[in-house]
């Protein structure tokens, strides 16, 4: 990042402050979110964000393999992030490698930070995150759409986690990144967050920024996850509202 | 399923019991309102019923569910969920391993729970535990207890816990079994009634069915009829003329 070279004929930011897709720098791409997509999975969801495709599965509590890792205190949330070999341009090797091992760990953390583990004593909450489809920022897309699942799976939890990204492109601060503003921008700063509280329960950053494109990025992506949020809440609901034209009897 | 297990209203993560009737009216209108966790259930003077928790003062939904407020206790019903094993609930497990003092049954929890022999009925001999039930068993036991480390304590001794035999089992999602059983039972009744089958309903969300073959596929369809709807209304009547239309009674 930052030091890969511009193809030719390639412009990040044109004249009038428009994005290489179109939009301006503080616009999200087009957000889709469906609760429940999955029959076999005790929570699942399916999340589009531009040209991202990722489908969440959550099982469980379920008992813990291997079990030397299970506490018996409280649940652990496991995930496992996979990207298909069809996802990308050329073809990803199958897999796990560093990068999705990696990004597994920091949305396990995440995830755990706002479910109640303590109910769930020497179980396992397991989440996976399939890439269908990437096109940048796919560990926010899958953590947006891991912890609707969640909330799907009927896991109690504090709240659910909004995630987006903020970079620097053509020395502008930006939201939610690209492919091509991903690959040449000068930055990167993935954000998981609970609009709520306030709290930031995933944070990294590749590329160079000054201590104030760093404020104002952060402050751009919290002000997108608020909206993630919102879409977030209306697919749980989605689920639920078309038959909602009564009571139940467990209700009443 | 003996009828005091009928008006048991099957909560994730705590039980919530019926207040009164009185409160039932005033809950109706607010009950249909659907929450997602972090939702703001009350700012102040409510009290933190199940499936809600308290930050700052005000209470909030861990769950996804349908809000419900009865007397001064705001929770939240769940929609889905596993089975949380509590005490009190009885449920239908099946054998999946013996040792030579105890069963260990299956009862849809997240882990499978140990059967002492101490907790049959009959008398049985160290190491003769097969004797008596066998792996692939279905049996109703009872909860009898649950520790901090959801380990669980289940019986076969009280009355109207057995071994199953014959009959079928039908696995509905446990969040949707106080549907099943209906308003102080009257689902269950109707089910019954109507089929003509003997049916147990357990809180881990498997419900035993034995008479005809014909009947117990018509109860499983009903079942199910109950579970994708389950979030509708008036669905007694709805199962009491699918039942009535296909057995020819009630005309």
């Amino acid at each position: 990042m930052g030091g890969t070279p511009l193809p030719d004929g390639i412009k990040l930011m044109d004249e009038q402050g428009r994005r290489i897709d179109g939009r301006l720098p503080g616009e999200l791409r087009p957000l889709k979110i469906e609760a429940g997509v999955l029959r076999r999975a005790d929570g699942s969801a399916y999340l589009e964000m531009g040209h991202n495709k990722v489908m969440a599965a959550v099982y469980g509590p379920r008992e813990c393999h291997p079990r030397h890792m299970q506490d018996p205190t409280r649940a652990l949330v496991q995930c496992h992030y996979n990207m298909a070999s069809f996802s990308v341009d050329d073809r990803k090797r199958p897999g796990p490698d560093r990068r999705s091992q990696e990004i597994s760990k920091i949305i396990s953390e995440a995830l755990t930070h706002v479910v109640f583990t303590e109910y769930f004593p020497r179980t396992s909450i397991d989440v996976y995150i399939e890439v269908l489809q990437a096109n940048a920022g796919t560990r926010c897309a899958g953590l947006t759409a891991a912890s609707v699942a969640l909330a799907d799976a009927g896991i109690p939890m504090r709240d659910l986690v909004a995630s987006c990204a903020a970079g620097k492109v053509a020395n502008t601060m930006v939201l939610d990144l690209g492919k091509e503003e991903d690959n040449f921008g000068q930055a990167d700063i993935p954000l998981g967050y609970i609009p709520r509280t306030e709290e930031v329960v995933l944070l990294q950053m590749d590329g160079d920024l000054t201590a104030d494109e760093f404020r104002t990025g952060l402050g751009m992506a919290a002000d997108a996850c608020k909206k993630i949020y919102d879409v977030q809440r209306d697919a749980l609901r989605r689920r639920y509202v078309v038959a909602d034209d009564g009571g139940s009897e467990g209700v009443k | 399923m003996p009828s005091g297990h009928a008006s048991r209203v099957f909560i994730g993560i705590t039980n919530l019991k019926r207040v009164n009737g009185m409160q039932r009216e005033s809950s109706r209108e607010t009950a249909r309102e659907i929450v997602v966790p972090g939702d703001l259930l009350s700012g102040s003077g409510m009290k933190a019923g199940p499936g809600t928790y308290v930050d700052g003062g005000s209470v909030y939904a861990a769950l996804l569910g349908i809000r419900s407020v009865r007397a001064n206790t705001v929770g939240v019903v769940p929609l889905a969920g596993q089975y949380v094993p509590m005490r009190g609930d009885t449920v239908i497990g099946k054998i999946v391993d013996m040792g030579a003092s105890n069963w260990l049954v299956d009862i849809n929890a997240a882990h499978p729970t140990p059967l002492h022999v101490n907790e049959v009925p009959w008398r049985v001999e160290f190491g003769e535990t097969g004797r008596f039930m066998t792996i692939g068993d279905l049996v109703l036991l009872k909860v009898i207890g649950v520790d901090e480390l959801a380990k669980v304590q289940v019986s076969m001794k009280e009355h109207g816990l057995r071994k199953l035999a014959g009959g079928m089992v039908a696995d509905v999602a446990p969040a949707k079994v106080p549907r099943i059983i209906g308003k102080n039972g009257s689902m269950i009744q109707v089910l019954k009634n109507l089929t003509g089958c003997r049916i147990y309903v357990g809180q881990n969300g498997r419900i035993w069915i034995d008479g005809d073959m014909d009947n117990i596929l018509l109860a499983v369809e009903a079942i199910k009829l109950i579970e994708d709807q389950a979030h509708s209304s008036g669905l007694t009547e709805k199962v009491k003329d699918l039942l009535e239309k296909r057995t020819g009674k009630g005309e």
